[in-house]
């Protein structure tokens, strides 16, 4: 046999996972990206308007919300859940007791979808149920955690449920990156008389770099994606506070029936994608 | 007669203050963590009266299962007062499949890609790698057309290709990063044995791929499991899975919300990824400190 031939059978074990990338993920980009620069309504149409989608969408005050609820959920989002994991792994890493039965505790929320947590943290952030009903019957009667029903904190509350979900995940990973750290490190900075916190603090996240990189990564393609949550828990509201962009694309998909402007909102997404994730993590490999 | 004593064992770790902080953080955040399932588990367990009156993380007084046997049975999601019973055999008609194809199809691109080294093969990869970081809703439109074309749009083949085609890339990524940490003269010595494609991957790889397996099929499984924008869109009214009978029950109920049927609803739902969890977290710990997750 020719070597080409001797590799056909990897092609043909392939042949199903390449026809989707070409014709799936292909055709849809391409078809979406298209569609972004006509004036498709309920049915796609090839009336060319240009960039008119994109000046509407950058000019509609919910998608301006949503921009913002986006870029300040993934920020607290992401550092809460890699700082919160962190500190976790660490305490995890101390030999300590019942290091099984925390590690379950810890992770257990990371196996809940984003539906079931927002209805829970829905529940307790409810003002006439929830935890400040509960803090105010003990006696604590100026005690407020409404966060959910004002403008100005409901998006603070959808990190909270957020980082509850995900932080274990992101534990674990940098948890395997703890356990694979050289015991001479150790050693050497006993050695020389520097405290272990310190030693957390400065040395041990540049040698535990791909995990925390690997962590990041995949909690920012969770916040830019967000959407399961946030309809569970606000619903975008109250008003619009809660916005997000997967939202307003689902929203003119479904509600508004208007094409043009949910293939422009999903192209935006798909640049900040490549531009925020992709771009800094091909960088990163190449760099390895 | 004894001289002397030699301490027999470790020696006992003393209580520094700096241990009993660790130890007060690791309970506070196993608080943070666990307090929200006690509080669903309490709701669902109490009558709406308790729940009126009563505080919040007051362990029920009269513990009753009367909001399951609704949230499971009677619940109405629009029109029809069926419960999530329905949704729990949808899930487990999605989620079944939609692990295993991924999983298999997975391990056999990685493979694939990490020692058949055929022309093109770059290109295939950094597709998938590209393909991971695309959001789902650039496709939604375009999908719904081509299902509908395919006659797939609404029905169970139709959500389980989907599922399907859009965690291949991260399953294919994670069998190939395991695979290429396999060394290469294993596979070497296979081929000069005259082992082919096929019989290398099932006699030579697979065998020692039960880590990356299981964290593969726990990923999968729960993300299949746990899926509401798919399943809300593709499955159709005859497959809702439970994600999507558990959004309307809880956003279709008129006048006073029935928390503790919510609740009991939001438990069911959880109930299964919960035991995966439960039964195999341990080998998934362990599987991604074998570096299943690495670069």
């Amino acid at each position: 046999m020719t070597p080409r031939l001797r590799k056909l059978p990897a092609v043909i074990a392939m042949t199903p996972t390449i026809f989707f990338v070409v014709v799936v993920i292909g055709f849809g980009l391409l078809w979406t990206l298209w569609t972004s620069f006509t004036s498709s309504k309920l049915l796609p149409n090839n009336d060319f308007v240009g960039l008119a989608q994109y000046a509407r969408l950058f000019a509609s005050d919910n998608w301006q919300v949503a921009c913002v609820n986006v870029a300040l959920f993934g920020v607290l989002f992401i550092g809460g859940c890699l700082a919160l994991g962190y500190a976790l792994a660490v305490a995890l890493d101390q030999g300590i007791r019942f290091e099984d039965a925390f590690r379950t505790i810890f992770l257990m929320s990371a196996s809940l979808s984003f539906v079931v947590t927002g209805i829970v943290w829905q529940w307790l952030f409810d003002p006439t149920f929830g935890i400040q009903a509960a803090v105010r019957d003990w006696g604590w009667t100026s005690f407020r955690f409404d966060w959910l029903t004002r403008e100005e904190t409901a998006i603070f509350a959808l990190v909270g449920a957020g980082i509850w979900q995900a932080t274990g995940m992101g534990m674990v990973i940098m948890l395997a990156g703890l356990r694979g750290i050289d015991q001479d490190i150790w050693n050497a900075t006993r050695i020389d008389g520097i405290p272990a916190w310190r030693v957390y603090i400065h040395v041990i996240p540049a040698m535990i770099r791909p995990m925390i990189a690997t962590a990041a990564v995949l909690l920012s393609l969770t916040a830019i994606k967000i959407y399961d949550l946030v309809v569970v828990m606000t619903g975008g509201g109250p008003g619009i506070s809660t916005e997000v962009p997967a939202k307003y694309v689902m929203d003119m998909l479904f509600q508004r029936n208007n094409l043009g402007q949910a293939t422009a909102a999903a192209t935006i997404m798909l640049l900040a994608i490549c531009l925020l994730v992709g771009l800094p993590w091909a960088l990163l490999r190449r760099a390895k | 007669m004894i001289s002397h004593l030699e301490p027999d064992g470790p020696k006992p770790r003393s209580l520094s203050p700096a241990r009993i902080a660790l130890y007060v953080f690791l309970a506070l955040s196993a608080a943070f963590f666990l307090l929200p399932v006690y509080v669903m588990v309490a709701t669902s367990l109490k009558p709406m009266a308790e729940i009126r009156d009563g505080n919040l993380f007051a362990w029920p007084q009269a513990p009753t299962l009367a909001a399951w046997a609704k949230a499971w049975g009677t619940a109405c999601t629009g029109r029809v007062c069926e419960g999530m019973s329905p949704g729990m055999v949808n899930s487990f008609k999605i989620a079944i499949p939609g692990t295993l194809f991924p999983v298999i199809l997975g391990a056999l691109n990685g493979y694939a890609l990490s020692f058949w080294r055929f022309r093109g093969a770059n290109w295939v990869f950094t597709a998938l790698l590209v393909s991971t970081f695309v959001p789902i809703q650039v496709f939604i439109f375009p999908l719904v057309r081509m299902m509908t074309a395919a006659g797939l749009f609404g029905s169970l083949p139709g959500i389980i290709l989907i599922h399907t085609g859009f965690t291949l890339p991260l399953t294919t990524l994670l069998f190939r990063n395991f695979y290429a940490a396999v060394p290469e003269e294993m596979f070497s010595a296979a081929r000069v044995d005259g082992g082919g494609f096929w019989s290398i991957f099932a006699f030579v790889m697979v065998p020692i791929s039960t880590p990356i397996v299981i964290v593969a099929v726990i990923l999968q499984f729960t993300g299949a499991w746990n899926d509401y924008l798919f399943g809300m869109i593709f499955a159709g009214r005859e497959n809702q899975p439970m994600t999507v009978l558990l959004t309307s029950i809880v956003t279709s109920q008129y006048g006073e919300k029935e928390y503790n049927v919510n609740m009991a609803a939001t438990l069911l739902s959880a109930a299964v990824p919960l035991a995966v969890y439960f039964a195999s977290g341990r080998w998934f710990v362990r599987g991604i400190s074998d570096g299943a997750l690495k670069g």
